[in-house]
């Protein structure tokens, strides 16, 4: 138990600082910047507190939104994310979900990318209308939205084939 | 009672959700606002720290190309000097109110955005170097923005490129006034908006502040003409405008601190009031 919660810790501070420090300050083509830390909420253990979640990803986006200028934009969409998380699992892994088999950190199947895949849509969506905050730029919300979950998930796949811990 | 703590405790997970997802969701609202400032901004000792110490691994990237654009700007002024009417004797300080009245703090852009529709940039001087919220800032070649909010050490600018700043700005030749905005697509470019349509207006024409407010001195570079509309229902003209300054990538910059701002504020405002 203890070893999970010091994995978790480091997870949250070294995703929070990369984020920081490497993440926000690409823009490809001027307006797609990569958000790979919300890898933080989809490792976070399927069987692990739920309480915990919730105020860690809170934690989280607040912290980057106080980085980033953006007022409580990070924390929303981080919370969204942290709240529907059981939700997607259902959707994505079925039956499995309901044994608290599900390993995210693994090799990539057609389940663990749709999870990812979908997660990441939601908390982009979320995001993108709360930064943009205007109804007449829903076509700019849409883009940025696409053109960042796909930057994300390559980075987030990346990342999670760099750190996959080794099999025993 | 033990009903409430029953539906508290089975509920724990999504009033927990609901209640941080109401705070988020007011810091987001109150950071759109225009008049509201923000409560959490990179204006605190631990981002700052954080942004000094990424900048002082990165500045050393950008160390030749900021010799290049201090030594144009030290033959610029060099070039005003000698063209003085006379080069040894030294202007002697007018003592009337109102002339060098403007100061000016150097600082360093620690973290920079231009990204997103509301872009705020850090730098590295505070209240304890001078600055305070709604000073301009400026660099070599142009306009940068305002002082949003300021700690001890470190403050944070809304940058021209927010859709959320409005800056008053003029045409050069011609003295018309209206107001720089952003319409958040391009970084390379802002807007002039509200232009009389009787002003005479042409492609690469210069920009410059307009001195109405107590924020920047008038004729601060701003940038050229590039296109020109008309707006249909105002009938005022908006005018695309080409930045000098690339605020992708921005070095030292200058917080100018005027002297006589307290005052004239002061003034307004009891003119107002009564």
């Amino acid at each position: 138990m203890s070893s999970t919660l010091i994995i978790n810790i480091l997870r949250f501070i070294l995703l929070l600082m990369a984020q920081v420090v490497l993440f926000n300050n690409m823009a490809l083509f001027g307006f797609i910047t990569p958000y790979p830390y919300l890898l933080f909420i989809l490792l976070y253990p399927v069987d692990g507190n739920k309480l915990g979640l919730i105020a860690s990803a809170f934690l989280l986006g607040i912290i980057l939104d106080m980085f980033g200028n953006s007022g409580g934009v990070h924390a929303a969409s981080c919370l969204v994310l942290a709240y529907f998380r059981p939700a997607i699992f259902k959707f994505s892994f079925g039956l499995s979900y309901e044994y608290q088999t599900i390993r995210i950190n693994d090799v990539l199947t057609p389940e663990r990318f749709s999870f990812i895949l979908i997660a990441v849509v939601m908390h982009h969506l979320t995001l993108f209308v709360l930064e943009v905050f205007r109804l007449s730029s829903l076509w700019d919300i849409l883009l940025r939205t696409v053109f960042s979950t796909v930057f994300t998930i390559v980075v987030s796949i990346i990342l999670i084939y760099l750190f996959k811990p080794a099999r025993r | 009672m033990q009903q409430i703590f029953n539906f508290i405790f089975r509920n724990s997970t999504r009033l927990l959700f609901l209640l941080l997802l109401f705070i988020s969701l007011f810091l987001t609202i109150q950071s759109h606002s225009y008049h509201k400032s923000r409560v959490i901004s990179s204006a605190n000792f631990l981002t700052g720290n954080v942004y000094e110490q990424v900048n002082s691994v990165s500045e050393y990237f950008q160390l030749r190309d900021e010799n290049d654009i201090l030594a144009a700007e030290n033959a610029r002024l060099k070039e005003l000097l000698f063209n003085a009417k006379d080069t040894s004797a030294k202007i002697p300080n007018d003592s009337i109110r109102g002339v060098n009245k403007n100061q000016i703090i150097v600082s360093k852009v620690i973290n920079n955005s231009y990204n997103a529709y509301e872009n705020y940039l850090t730098i590295n001087s505070g209240a304890a170097q001078g600055v305070r919220p709604d000073m301009g800032v400026v660099n070599s070649s142009g306009l940068v923005g305002i002082v949003d909010k300021v700690s001890k050490n470190y403050a944070t600018v809304i940058s021209i490129l927010n859709i959320k700043s409005q800056i008053n700005a003029k045409i050069k030749k011609s003295n018309h006034f209206g107001s720089l905005v952003w319409n958040g697509k391009n970084t390379g470019f802002v807007q002039l908006i509200d232009v009389p349509r009787l002003a005479a207006v042409r492609r690469g024409d210069t920009i410059v502040t307009g001195g109405q407010s107590v924020i920047f001195p008038p004729d601060i570079a701003i940038g050229t003409i590039d296109k020109i509309y008309t707006d249909n229902i105002t009938n005022y003209y908006t005018i695309n405008v080409k930045l000098f300054n690339d605020m992708t990538s921005l070095g030292h910059v200058y917080v100018i601190r005027n002297k006589d701002r307290e005052e004239i504020i002061n003034l307004e405002k009891a003119t107002k009031g009564e």
